[in-house]
């Protein structure tokens, strides 16, 4: 069993990839899809315009990503801390 | 075969496999009825979470809405499927660390207090409730419509097959239903959507085709749609009405609101490890977002089939699925102007919410509307929004068995959601208040057998609410959302982030954010208190779906203050914090 000090890191560093991936998560949705669309609307992706484009599409694909990220992320840290469950 | 046979074969076997599985997962002890003992494999519960989360209304009706508000119904796309990045990195690795039974557990023990524990119930109880109604009523509406039976005994049938899986095999007959319901659900979602998409861009997969050149042009579906909508004086579909900060709202109340329903959070207690919860967020997101990135390429697809069809068609020149959907009253054409053509522009028909058909043919064959017809805009076209997803196929030209499988998802994307609700409600009762505060001495069958007789209770419950749905069910549904963001959400994060804060800011933030949320919307929404409003009159121009939003942001502000105004939790509280921030015993 890792001591106090360790498992102080450990959720300190955990923290910190929430906050990276929770910035990435407002961005795509509440930046792209919601604040920017007008602007984003000016660039176009194939037929569509590319702020609709984020609400309707690429903010959905971008959460799907986070969370896969979010495991792998996690998984590894577990082990470096030898805290993951056998 | 014609649509009946089919549609009574396809559901009749769904059911059979139904039923089969709930005898086949018949729970023994209360962990297997709570929780399926906690042997759940990751994919399996990433599945059935889906199908638990997919309700009647996300099947039927969301690809319809977004048809009719193009891109304002981004808000029910990104906020319901944002939550659960939410629910993945912020609730569900901890609470199922956490290892017992329900949320009202986690609040209970987490803030050492009774108290707590039955505001989270009532809040639990209530947010299942309002939901599940609006399920069984879901159930009864596909069947008149496929089968030509009465609604009530749509509501009937659907009540049985819940109640067998449910009461006999509780979180394990209903885990494994699920997973059997979503694969229905999907595959009765997915090929009507593929085929249009071929018929109308020659591209297979949907989420490309909405942005594809339609067959024989080079302009894209979605431009054709903006441009045919404008040409008629309707807003473009990739442009919205909603203001940005109401849309801004809405989504941050859905989001939180999802991460925040009880009977989302406990599927999450089923899987075997820590890392198999996240895992599982991971896999129940992709199953669900397959269903959401469809949705708006249907949403396109319908709206413009509709409008190419219908507009300025002579009556006599329409597809003959126009007299079917008359027929079901969904829709409904008012000729203003007599010239026997169909006008479809912008603006209601007439003032009520359906039309009233008076019995009588008009001249030119439809079925004349006795509703008083609204002569300050030209509309002449009444389309009900479910409409979408129901009669897309017929509208498509596609074969019968696909119809009938249409009928069949939308069966199983209601009753998943009604079994996961009802389950939520037993437990809180046989759990939560009978076990753990009015009888602790409970023998476990004891508790199995009141955990069984309160799903029964509860099945007749959500029965009688959907064969007599109180008026403001429909419009409290999309509101049990904001309750469970004004309550569950802050104190379950807080409780795992924050280790000081204590059960008096707890309980203030829980009754002060679901206080105001729900003053907000009987004011606002329901108009049961004061006079009448309008949107003029909301707070900040903030909706009541996106106040849940701003209950949440009361609920954080007045826990953290009363929480340094009172004596710091316990000791053991701290360690059981600790405890539940790492995967492993500590």
């Amino acid at each position: 069993m890792p001591d106090k000090n360790a498992l102080k890191a450990y959720w300190k560093e955990n923290v910190r990839y929430l906050i990276i991936l929770l910035l990435i998560w407002f961005l795509v949705s509440y930046g792209c899809g919601i604040l920017f669309v007008e602007q984003l609307n000016q660039v176009r992706i194939g037929g569509f315009k590319l702020g609709f484009w984020f609400a309707q599409q690429g903010a959905i694909y971008s959460f799907v990503m986070l969370i896969f990220v979010y495991v792998r992320l996690m998984n590894k840290l577990d082990k470096k801390y030898k805290v993951e469950e056998d | 075969m014609d649509v009946q046979v089919w549609t009574y074969l396809i559901v009749g076997v769904t059911f059979a496999i139904y039923i089969g599985i709930a005898i086949w997962a018949r729970a023994s002890s209360t962990k297997e009825f709570y929780v399926a003992g906690g042997h759940v494999p990751p994919l399996a519960n990433g599945m059935a979470t889906a199908a638990d989360w997919m309700s009647a209304a996300s099947f039927l009706s969301m690809a319809g809405l977004i048809a009719f508000s193009g891109y304002d119904g981004s808000v029910y796309l990104m906020g319901w499927t944002g939550g659960y990045v939410l629910l993945a990195l912020l609730l569900a690795p901890y609470l199922r660390k956490f290892g017992k039974f329900t949320v009202p557990d986690f609040i209970g023990d987490r803030y050492y207090s009774n108290v707590a524990r039955t505001v989270a119930v009532i809040s639990a109880l209530f947010v299942s409730f309002t939901y599940v109604a609006g399920q069984m009523r879901g159930v009864g509406v596909v069947f008149s419509r496929f089968l030509e039976t009465d609604i009530n005994n749509g509501v009937y049938i659907g009540m049985g097959i819940v109640f067998i899986y449910a009461v006999l095999g509780g979180m394990k007959g209903i885990t494994y239903t699920q997973v059997a319901q979503y694969c229905i659900l999907i595959f009765a979602f997915m090929v009507p959507a593929i085929f249009i998409s071929i018929q109308l861009t020659g591209n297979p997969i949907p989420q490309l085709g909405f942005g594809s050149d339609v067959v024989g042009t080079d302009v894209s579906l979605l431009d054709k749609l903006d441009g045919l909508m404008t040409e008629l004086g309707f807003t473009a579909f990739t442009d919205g009405n909603k203001s940005t900060t109401d849309i801004f709202f809405i989504t941050a109340a859905l989001m939180v609101g999802t991460a925040g329903l009880p009977h989302v959070i406990v599927r999450f207690f089923t899987v075997p490890k820590v890392r198999d919860a996240r895992l599982s967020a991971g896999y129940a997101l992709v199953f669900i977002a397959i269903l959401y990135t469809t949705a708006p390429a249907v949403a396109a697809f319908a709206r413009t089939n509709l409008m190419d069809s219908v507009n300025d068609k002579h009556y006599t020149e329409i597809p003959e699925w126009f007299g079917t959907w008359e027929e079901a009253g969904l829709l409904a054409w008012g000729d203003k102007n007599g010239d026997g053509v169909i006008q479809y522009r912008p603006g209601k028909v007439f003032a009520e919410k359906a039309p009233v058909f008076s019995g009588e043919a008009g001249p030119s064959g439809q079925r004349l509307v006795s509703n008083e017809l609204l002569m300050d805009n030209e509309n002449e076209l009444f389309i009900d929004r479910d409409i979408m997803v129901l009669a897309n196929p017929e509208i498509a030209n596609l074969p019968n068995w696909v119809i009938a499988l249409v009928a069949a998802g939308g069966l199983a994307a209601a009753l998943s959601t009604a079994a996961g609700l009802l389950l939520v409600i037993s437990t809180s009762v046989s759990h939560d208040l009978v076990k753990k505060q009015w009888l602790p001495d409970l023998s476990e069958k004891g508790e199995l057998w009141i955990a069984r007789g309160a799903a029964m209770l509860a099945v007749i419950v959500a029965g009688y609410f959907g064969i007599n749905p109180p008026d403001f069910v429909a419009a409290v549904v999309a509101l049990a959302f904001g309750l469970a963001a004004a309550s569950f959400f802050p104190a379950i994060f807080l409780g795992i982030f924050y280790k000081r804060m204590n059960k008096q800011g707890a309980i203030a933030g829980m009754v002060t954010g679901l206080g105001i949320t729900v003053f907000y919307m009987m004011r606002y929404k329901l108009g049961w208190i004061g006079g009448p409003v309008t949107a003029d009159d909301w707070w900040f121009g903030i909706s009541p779906e996106g106040f849940g939003t701003i209950g949440m942001i009361i609920n954080f502000v007045v826990a953290l203050i009363v929480c340094h105004l009172t004596p710091a939790p316990p000791e053991d509280i701290g360690e059981m914090v600790e405890n539940i921030r790492v995967p492993v015993k500590n």
